[in-house]
């Protein structure tokens, strides 16, 4: 099997300090998490009514919505690429739900989609502008940040070119066509919990799978730890970047649907900024921006920490300027400590290896 | 003694680097620096010049203990360091890369005419005639060369580190920068003087130096010693423990090449790979000679389908091989690349996770990675070529450089090749992991792999493979057997007529 490290008397002196790194290293790595029981505990301190069945259901429902987009999100940042077209996905795919619950008209017949086929169709086109990011990285070597940050733009642009600037007020469909339903995704429960929560499991799920157990999640990491090492070894470099950026599109579409389902109308604005939530989500869950480092455990928590701490202030009456500063500061505090962990990490290792060290003798000609 | 260095120690992560090194210079004298890649010569001259901090240790300068944070603060003491990579701005012109970081400044603004003034007189003392104008990209690798010594002396050291300074110059620009060296002594500059030509080295050297694995292992006046004394210091074992014994090939003809042709990746107007034609077969190890740029990579690269070939086919057991590095993985031809931070490692990912990398389609059960055959097989594989780690799921900057070209290995063996790519496998790691890795590529051929073997080691070259190829200027020059052709024909032959 393996060999262990061998451990000679030098070792001795540093193990005291070795074992206080360690503690030291562990409380840094379940930061978020740590930092996220600190707000339930804070907030639940500070108001009776932060910490009721009711309300911790609410602050989640909320999360869902970013938790879903910083799944994708994590996939892009986990390649070493970013999506910042997100919060458009999240508005056109409203849209698009809008359009076609309202009755596409087609040569004069006006054509009505069963309510899942119109989920399917927004799905459908948050994958495909995740297809176009993927195209434009891939094929036409453009820096990830300026191609989604162009199709932000575009997808913007449809979504109110087809809406004219207008908002889609009734998508509650009608009996009579049998397009009845929409409302369930954002309203709808399912054992006493909100159905926005239970797809947010689905996803949460789902990525957890596919990052660790795949084969595909594996080139992911590979390719955002090193792209050259990873397209030496035979992993499909264009392959896993494309399916990043379409898995980015499909989840903002799915959060695009639940925001329009829980208002039962389409904005062509909704989402907007919304990118900026993701990446934070993902960044506070410890992911690393040049690729590589990340998990969906991670991402997810990040989602809480900043839900809940912006429902926390707000239950607490915190002016929403100050909610604003609030929140840059945690996501300045995150990046600090993961500076730190892996500073604190690399010192260990040097520590362990300088032990370890034996002074060969001098030959005297 | 003008600079002196005791008991350094520098450790990167889990590789000691150096292991309590005493070393000193002194005025008016060429201390010569050997030892083999991944010696610790480099790293020791870093710390000399400020771009490292030793882990323990400590640098003493005309008697006083310093501390250099940085290598403005050795240049401000007059410790200066020519690099062994190029760390010129090739988008801007000589004289803004001679005083980069040093203007000089005439009220408030950098005073472009003085600059090119004492650029043009420096050149002129280099006898190389270059307008200080002229933007460094458009200059040959030799002037780039010549550039980068003129900006070492623009800053009046007193102790002068030239790691391998003459890699890129022709014979006679040598002649010219030995001059200035006894120039330079004559007015009291102790130089370092650092070349992976030994016969040069020996030849401006006053006082010798031999490092091995991280540690000074010998030294000498210069007058006193040869290169044989050098040599044995160096390698620091005989020929026989380090070198597998010859094996008896066997098996038919496995990898055939015919006319493959490779453009220069950074200048695609330039062949780098010029209608390269060879065959191994299964069962050989078939060695590729040659100097730095003679097109060894390019044609390992191509060959795994990383490089796009214009023209020429490669053929395993008769069937053409094409498409992407995948494909090619999957019919069994794997490389082993030649920078293994670069290339050949996910330094986030852990041991295992980079030993399975490659091979990871035969784990798949379903739409899963099977874990559990997963581990089984990295587990074997770990044994297989002696990884020394604390098991599969430590991170991979915590092994040493030796074990890291180990999984490197390991990773390439896991998708089980017929014919096998080693380009400098040997490259910066410690002699034991070297001979462990020659052993295992020999038993990989005993087993009928084919394997192509690159190397910039003459003595690598001459005892390693069965069969050696030496290249010059992407085509294969000469073909010798194992044990007929000297040190010097290969030499010879390898430069292609120049310097």
């Amino acid at each position: 099997m393996t060999v262990a490290p061998p451990m000679s008397v030098a070792d001795a002196p540093s193990q005291g300090a070795g074992r206080r790194l360690k503690a030291f290293n562990l409380v840094l790595e379940l930061r978020a998490f740590i930092a996220l029981i600190v707000i339930i505990v804070v907030f639940g301190l500070m108001s009776d009514a932060y910490l009721t069945w009711d309300n911790l259901v609410t602050m989640t429902k909320h999360v869902a919505i970013n938790a879903i987009l910083a799944i994708g999100m994590l996939m892009v940042i986990l390649t070493g690429g970013i999506d910042l077209s997100v919060g458009s996905i999240v508005g056109l795919a409203g849209i698009v739900a809008g359009v076609l619950l309202e009755g596409l008209t087609i040569g004069g017949s006006v054509l009505y989609l069963p309510v899942w086929g119109v989920i399917l169709c927004a799905l459908a086109v948050g994958t495909g502008v995740g297809a176009v990011n993927g195209a434009l990285v891939t094929r036409f070597n453009v820096a990830p940040f300026i191609a989604t940050l162009g199709t932000l733009y575009m997808a913007r642009g449809v979504a109110l070119l087809i809406s004219g600037g207008e908002t889609y007020p009734n998508l509650g469909g009608s009996p009579a066509l049998g397009n009845t339903g929409f409302d369930v995704l954002g309203t709808g429960k399912l054992a006493g919990i909100p159905v926005s929560i239970w797809l947010m499991v689905a996803f949460g799920i789902a990525a957890v799978f596919l990052t660790r157990r795949t084969p595909f999640g594996r080139w992911v990491y590979a390719l955002g730890g090193n792209a050259r090492a990873a397209e030496l070894s035979g992993v499909p470099v264009r392959r896993v970047t494309m399916r990043v950026y379409m898995i980015s599109g499909l989840c903002a579409a799915m959060a695009g649907l639940i925001i329009a389902s829980e208002l039962t109308s389409a904005a062509p604005q909704a989402g907007e900024t919304f990118e900026l939530n993701a990446i934070a989500a993902v960044v506070i869950g410890g992911a690393s921006l040049s690729g590589g480092r990340g998990a969906v455990r991670g991402a997810l928590i990040g989602a809480f920490v900043i839900g809940f701490l912006a429902d926390g202030l707000v239950i607490l009456g915190v002016s929403t300027f100050w909610q604003i500063v609030i929140k840059g500061a945690v996501i300045v505090l995150a990046v600090i400590l993961d500076q730190s962990q892996q500073k604190i990490q690399r010192r260990g290792a040097a520590i362990a290896a300088a032990a370890a060290t034996e002074r060969p003798a001098a030959a005297r000609a | 003694m003008i600079m002196e260095a005791r008991a350094v120690t520098k450790v990167f992560g889990a590789t000691h680097a150096l292991k309590g090194v005493d070393f000193a210079v002194e005025a008016g004298r060429v201390t010569a620096l050997f030892g083999e890649n991944g010696a610790g010569k480099s790293t020791l001259m870093k710390i000399l010049a400020g771009i490292e901090q030793p882990t323990t240790g400590e640098l003493e300068l005309d008697g006083e203990p310093v501390t250099f944070a940085s290598p403005r603060a050795a240049a401000d003491r007059g410790v200066v360091i020519i690099h062994q990579e190029l760390s010129l701005f090739p988008n801007l012109s000589v004289a803004d890369n001679v005083f980069m970081a040093r203007e000089r400044v005439r009220h408030g603004m950098v005073d472009d005419r003085a600059q090119r003034q004492t650029a043009t007189a420096l050149l002129t003392r280099l006898e190389e005639p270059i307008d200080p104008r002229t933007d460094v990209s458009e200059l040959r690798l030799g002037q780039q060369q010549i550039v980068e010594i003129a900006r070492a002396l623009a800053q009046d050291a007193r102790v002068l580190i030239m790691d391998e300074p003459t890699s890129a110059l022709s014979a006679a620009e040598v002649e010219v920068l030995f001059r200035i060296i006894r120039e330079l002594t004559a007015d009291g500059v102790a130089i370092v003087y650092i070349s992976h030509h030994l016969e040069e080295a020996l030849e401006i050297a006053d006082h010798v130096v031999v490092l091995r694995d991280g540690g000074l292992v010998a030294e000498a006046e210069a007058a006193d010693v040869d290169l044989a004394w050098i040599v044995e210091h160096m390698v620091g074992r005989s020929q026989d423990e380090l070198f597998p014994e010859e094996h008896v090939e066997s098996g038919g003809e496995l990898l055939r090449v015919s006319e493959l042709s490779v453009p220069d990746p950074r200048n695609p107007g330039r062949l780098s790979v010029d209608g390269v034609s060879l065959s191994v077969r299964a069962g050989e190890i078939v060695g590729l000679y040659g100097l730095m740029g003679a097109g060894r990579t390019e044609l390992l690269e191509a060959l795994a389908g990383r490089l796009k070939a214009v023209s020429g086919e490669v053929e395993i057991d008769g069937e053409l091989i094409e498409g992407p590095v995948a494909a090619r993985i999957a019919r069994g031809l794997t490389l082993v690349p030649e920078d293994r931070q670069r290339d050949g490692l996910v330094q986030s990912m852990s041991v295992g996770a980079n030993l399975s990398l490659a091979g990871l389609r035969r784990f798949i059960r379903g739409p899963l990675v099977s874990a559990q055959r997963e581990r089984a097989a990295v587990a074997a594989t770990m044994r297989d070529v002696t990884v020394k780690a604390a098991g599969p799921d430590a991170p991979i900057t915590s092994l040493s450089g030796g074990n890291q070209q180990k999984v490197v290995l390991g990773k390439a063996l896991l998708t089980q090749p017929r014919v096998l790519l080693l380009d400098e496998p040997t490259r910066g790691i410690d002699v034991g992991a070297k001979a462990d890795i020659f052993g295992l590529t020999t038993e990989l051929a005993g087993r009928g792999v084919a394997v192509l073997f690159a190397t910039s080691e003459l003595e690598e070259a001459l005892h390693v493979p069965d069969r050696l190829l030496v290249m010059a200027k992407g085509k294969v020059v000469r073909e010798v057997r194992r044990g007929v052709a000297s040190r010097e024909e290969i030499m010879v032959a390898s430069e292609g007529g120049e310097r």
